[in-house]
């Protein structure tokens, strides 16, 4: 399984190594640093790379590469999924997983690693075991230590590690019940040059937070859904039977469902783009005109919009006025971002301008497609409605609360 | 050197221990050496405070490899942990004490996993089952007895142990599927229970097992495909469905049932397609890709589709095996042909997958719209997708309308297109007969103007090979090519001396003096491979005093129907890989694969699988179960009395002592572990309160035996 694993940021350097198995020298790493180099973009990096003794596979996160060595044969998605799950619970501690954070924790982080894997294999990788034994970094607590000496470590022994429902602590109490439900949906579409819809569908999840006392079980009624996967702590069985959704939950934040809405139930796509993009043969100029324009919402506003836009290669600056919010272009990366804002059907945001380009350079083949990001506050696009939450078991009132809201995936828009 | 380290190491205060471990640990994490403090750290591997002591835990792993002498110095202190009254320090004694990589302490640590498989904590017995493979890896002399306890702990009935096990079971001795036979329903049951990666192993495990023990349920396909094929070309409808018919009559003259067990595990692991780790669902889909009937295998499209949303490293092994299972079953991604499309902001290597699911799924009925699609992907700013998007046309089904498009791309601006287009035109108008002179005078007119060398070449090599379609363009076309020889490179100039050949052969009277001059140029070539050609040649096509026998056959030579190239897939037949795992990405076989083995001939015998003696948990299959349900039933009075319990093994017919076994075994129990039992029955009562109507029978019976228990 898992032999080594080594931390790398985005200038090469190895800033953190933990070893599972007999240690492996970090000229290993020389082959990754080859593919990478071969590679020219981070993204293209093939997350698995054979050398002639080992096998890397290594995930991109946070500018940081996570790379494992292995040396016999595992399911790839194994590792990779797993070392995701090592990302999220540096995310989950450290509140983000950069270098500096893991740097500055190094020792919590490589506790963290020795309870996640043993022999290479995967131990303990539910947040609430791991929390139970390595309490995370808060300020207060790094101040109290240093005073008095004690230490992160839990004194109390991980007893959520014997229990059939691992991801929830034994014995938890609160003053406050409080029960939240955020359904998140995003769109992903490919728009095309005409405004049709080649391709969209939804993507939806259901993240909660959860502080309630003792045991209880919370009943949801989601309509049919295409296709979802679960948090391990709902029941199938009453799932398939009923469509509802039964579970023992988690303490704290989770993600307790994810959907998808397939393209054979219409989507409904809440923006429209107007755009007029040419270049012109041997003048090294071009015309640069987006309009963004609110579709039917259900009377909700749409809010946050971004657009952003990888110019071509070619293009050496872009002079532009926005009628509303502000606009910057990178003559390096050559990426167009601009920040909207609200959308207001009464007057609706407008770029437009001259976009200049190399002298002498060719005409650029392709216009460049567009990437939207908006929000829609307390709307669930696929119409999806929690209809009931119910609690067994417990005699206190609880306080629910459900959120809506939509916002763009990968949203893509054919120039 | 760190003198400083050894005397806060050495002091009275945890805190200053604390420290001093913190540095160390850093300096581990940052890869420097601190071997060098071996003596002063583990001294403090009996320290109280709990912090300082997991730090030397994680100092000595690391280095007791280079110490052994010292590092032998610790060892008392975990074997006293081990016979800690509290499970959970029981277990990190036993997880400390067998990554210690020192070979002296080999029979320690077998004793120490020994007692520790039978040790009542289930928590304890997994640490036992992720020890075993520590000590194989340290001395493979101990199979044997590693065999024993794995065969011991295979048995276990808890969730917590199942998927460590079967990891230890992966490891030590894959071949012993003998193991498994009675293991196999239990396992499969447990398995929606065992931690999600712990179900990855085992679904790959009980994989392989499937196909050891059942037989294929798919063993018609191959005529059954042979007849739908058919159905494309044949209108009348019912002629197929006779040919069908007959078809699955010959086939089904043992008609096939499928095993209960084999049907067992479809069903369990179905529900995992929903899991929220990918790897689960990667595992699931390849079970049912390897295992299930053709009709059923669907139902895995729809969770790896959901995958792709994922990050962007899932998606490129997800697509990968996608890509293979596309190949063989098409059916089943088409309605998600869309999820295939492209994205601008798709990086580079998962376009490229992307294109190959696209290319695999193509078929009559959607070509127009994935080319359509892929009209959008040439425009790209990404040269070496437009470059595998132009491939990927050349290898869609349905030939017209890939050609008409590939002929439109040869006037695009970009010079690339033109020559990727070119090359694959070449290969396409190879595969049909030539009736498209249209298309090759087209290609003849761009030699003026494309530059890259290999298209140059291409079309040199098509207007030679069909230049009796294009009587009039082929020999001004090599009087272009004899007057830019010099300058062009290696692979054209090899392609100059063949059109100037087969002209020859063809049409000596317009080109009989620009092949002697083309030859002459060649002649004096730098390269060699250009002047042995041209050599070569010369002897084969002028006919002189000397030149031999072969002179006669030299069009026969030049001008021999060419097999038109095969283009296909790179993705097909890696499937005699098992999907999902390490080999089939790689697309060569890994270190400790093990080999997916073919479906047997005949069945071997189910029985194998029979427990004999009935059990306390689950360990029988559903069926059973459900028989139990529908008899009128013991009530708990009913319960104690011994033969009832012969009911459970139904219809196993050695299980005569069943009930005495049971009583037996009941009794034996000591009061500690009875606790023990109850109380993790109790977790898992809560737990399925309202889990399905099946179970219950089963509590009621146990609630009963343990009455018996007391009652004797």
């Amino acid at each position: 399984m898992i032999h080594s694993l080594f931390l790398i940021n985005c200038s090469g350097d190895i800033f953190l190594e933990k070893h599972w198995r007999s240690v492996v020298s970090q000229s290993v790493c020389d082959y990754f640093f080859e593919a990478q180099e071969k590679a020219i973009d981070v993204e293209n990096v093939p997350p698995v790379i054979s050398t002639p003794h080992h096998y890397l596979i290594s995930i991109y996160r946070d500018k940081i590469f996570f790379v494992s060595v292995i040396q016999t044969e595992v399911p790839p998605l194994f590792v990779i999924e797993f070392l995701h799950r090592v990302a999220d619970t540096f995310q989950d501690y450290f509140g983000e997983c950069s270098e500096t954070a893991i740097k500055d924790n190094v020792v919590i982080v490589y506790e963290l690693l020795e309870e996640m894997l043993d022999n290479g294999f995967p131990l303990a990788t539910e947040s609430n075991i791991l929390k139970e034994l390595i309490k995370p970094p808060t300020i207060l607590r790094s101040v109290v230590n240093s005073i008095t000496g004690s230490s992160n470590v839990g004194d109390t022994l991980p007893t959520g590690q014997l229990s059939n429902i691992p991801w929830r602590r034994a014995g938890v109490k609160y003053t406050n019940n409080e029960a939240y439900f955020d359904v998140i949906e995003e769109i992903d579409a490919i728009i095309d040059k005409s405004g049709s819809t080649v391709f969209a569908e939804i993507q939806g999840v259901i993240d909660s937070c959860i502080k309630l006392s003792g045991m209880t079980l919370s009943f949801m009624n989601p309509r049919l859904l295409d296709d979802v996967s679960f948090h391990p702590c709902i029941r199938f069985k009453r799932w398939e039977s009923e469509r509802v959704l039964s579970f023992i939950p988690p303490d704290g934040n989770f993600r307790l469902i994810s959907y998808r809405v397939s393209s054979q139930n219409l989507v409904a796509i809440p923006v429209y783009v107007k755009h007029m993009i040419s270049f012109k043969e041997n003048s090294s100029s071009g015309r640069f005109d987006v309009t963004i324009g609110p579709k039917q919402n259900m009377g909700k506003t749409v809010e946050g919009v971004v657009m952003t836009v990888h110019m071509p290669k070619a293009v050496l600056n872009m002079n532009l006025t926005a009628t509303q919010g502000s606009y910057t272009f990178d003559p390096v990366t050559k990426v167009l971002t601009w920040d909207v804002g609200k959308i207001t059907p009464q007057k609706l945001p407008n770029l437009k301008g001259i976009v200049n380009l190399q002298s002498g350079a060719p005409k650029p083949e392709e216009n460049p497609s567009l990437n939207i990001q908006f929000k829609i506050q307390q709307l669930a696009i696929s119409g999806l409605k929690v209809n009931r939450l119910d609690m067994y078991g417990e005699k206190y009132k609880p306080f629910k609360g459900v959120k809506y809201i939509t916002k763009a995936g990968k949203f893509q828009v054919r120039t | 050197r760190h003198d400083d380290l050894k005397e806060m190491l050495d002091s009275n205060k945890d805190s200053l221990k604390l420290e001093a471990m913190k540095r160390i640990v850093a300096m581990i994490a940052r890869g420097k050496n601190a071997s060098d403090l071996f003596p002063a750290v583990v001294k403090n591997v009996a320290c109280k405070n709990i912090e300082v002591k997991k730090l030397v835990y994680v100092y000595l792993v690391r280095y007791a490899e280079e110490q052994q002498d010292l590092a032998l110095l610790s060892i008392s202190t975990f074997q006293r942990g081990l016979k800690d009254p509290n499970q959970l320090i029981r277990a990190s004694a036993l997880r400390v004490l067998s990554s210690i990589r020192v070979p002296i302490i080999v029979p320690i640590m077998m004793l120490a996993i020994k007692e520790a498989a039978s040790d009542m904590s289930p928590y304890v017995r997994k640490t036992a089952a992720h020890a075993i493979p520590k000590l194989y890896s340290l001395d493979s002399d101990q199979k044997d007895q590693l065999i024993e306890v794995i065969e011991k702990l295979l048995a276990d009935k808890t969730t917590l142990v199942a998927g460590s096990v079967v990891m230890a079971f992966e490891e030590v001795c894959p071949e012993r599927i003998d193991l498994i036979h009675k293991n196999y329903r239990k396992l499969c049951n447990l398995l929606i229970d065992v931690e999600e990666w712990g179900q990855v192993v085992i679904i790959n495990m009980l994989t392989r097992y499937a196909r050891t023990q059942f037989l294929s349920p798919n063993q018609n396909e191959s005529l059954l495909e042979e007849s739908t094929e058919k159905a494309f070309y044949g209108s009348e409808e019912e002629d197929t469905k006779d040919a069908k018919a007959e078809a699955a009559s010959l086939a089904k003259r043992k008609p096939y049932v499928m095993d209960p067990d084999h049907r067992l595990l479809l069903r369990n692991t179905k529900p995992l397609l929903q899991s929220r780790n990918a790897a689960v669902v990667m595992a699931v889909a390849q079970l049912y890709f390897h295992l299930a009937p053709k009709a059923e295998v669907g139902v895995i499209a729809k969770a790896l589709v959901r995958l792709l949303r994922s990050h962007s490293e899932v998606q490129y092994v997800v697509l990968q095996n996608v890509a293979t299972m596309s190949i063989k079953r098409r059916g089943m991604f088409e309605p998600y042909l869309k999820s295939f499309y492209i994205r601008s902001t798709d990086p580079t290597q998962i376009k490229i997958l992307k294109l190959e699911v696209l290319t695999n799924l193509a078929n009559e009925t959607n070509i127009s719209t994935i080319l359509r699609e892929f009209q959008t992907y040439i425009r790209s700013m990404d040269k070496d997708f437009v470059a595998a998007t132009i491939q990927a046309i050349g290898r869609g089904r349905g030939p017209p309308p890939c050609l008409n498009g590939l002929v439109q791309l040869l006037s695009n601006r970009d010079e690339l297109v033109v020559a990727e287009s070119v090359v694959v035109i070449k290969k396409l108008l190879q595969m049909q007969p030539a009736q498209h002179s249209e298309i090759i005078k087209h290609m003849a007119k761009l030699t003026d103007n494309i530059q890259v060398p290999m298209a140059r070449a291409s079309i040199l090599w098509l207007i030679g090979e069909y230049c009796e379609h294009v009587p009039k363009i082929a020999p001004d076309v090599l009087r272009k090519m004899a007057k830019s020889f010099t300058n062009e490179e290696d692979i054209v100039k090899l392609q100059v001396i063949n059109l100037a050949a087969k002209l020859y052969l063809t049409n000596s009277k317009q080109s009989k003096l620009l092949t002697q001059y083309v030859l002459n140029l060649a002649k004096y070539d730098q390269n060699y491979d250009i002047r042995d050609r041209a050599r070569f040649i010369r002897q084969l096509i002028v006919p002189t005093e000397k030149s031999g026998a072969l002179n006669k056959y030299a069009k026969k030579l030049f001008l021999a129907q060419k097999p038109a190239p095969i283009l296909e897939s790179s993705f097909k037949d890696r499937d005699h890989f098992q999907l999902g795992s390490l080999s089939h990405l790689l697309n060569a076989k890994a270190v400790g694969y093990q080999e997916l083995p073919d479906w047997p001939d005949e069945a071997p015998d189910p029985s194998v699988r029979n427990v004999e003696v009935p059990e306390w948990t689950k360990c029988t299959s559903r069926e059973k179960r459900k028989e139990k349900v529908e008899k009128p039933f013991y009530s708990d009075s009913e319960g104690e009395s011994g033969p009832t319990e012969s009911a459970d093994s139904g219809e196993d017919p050695v299980s005569e002592g069943g009930g005495a076994t049971m009583v037996a075994q009941g009794t034996l129990c000591s009061g500690s572990e009875e606790e023990e039992e109850e109380e993790e029955e109790e977790g898992s009562r809560e737990q399925s309160e309202d889990e399905e109507e099946e179970k219950k029978p089963k509590r009621k019976e146990k609630e009963g035996t343990r009455k018996a228990a007391q009652g004797s």
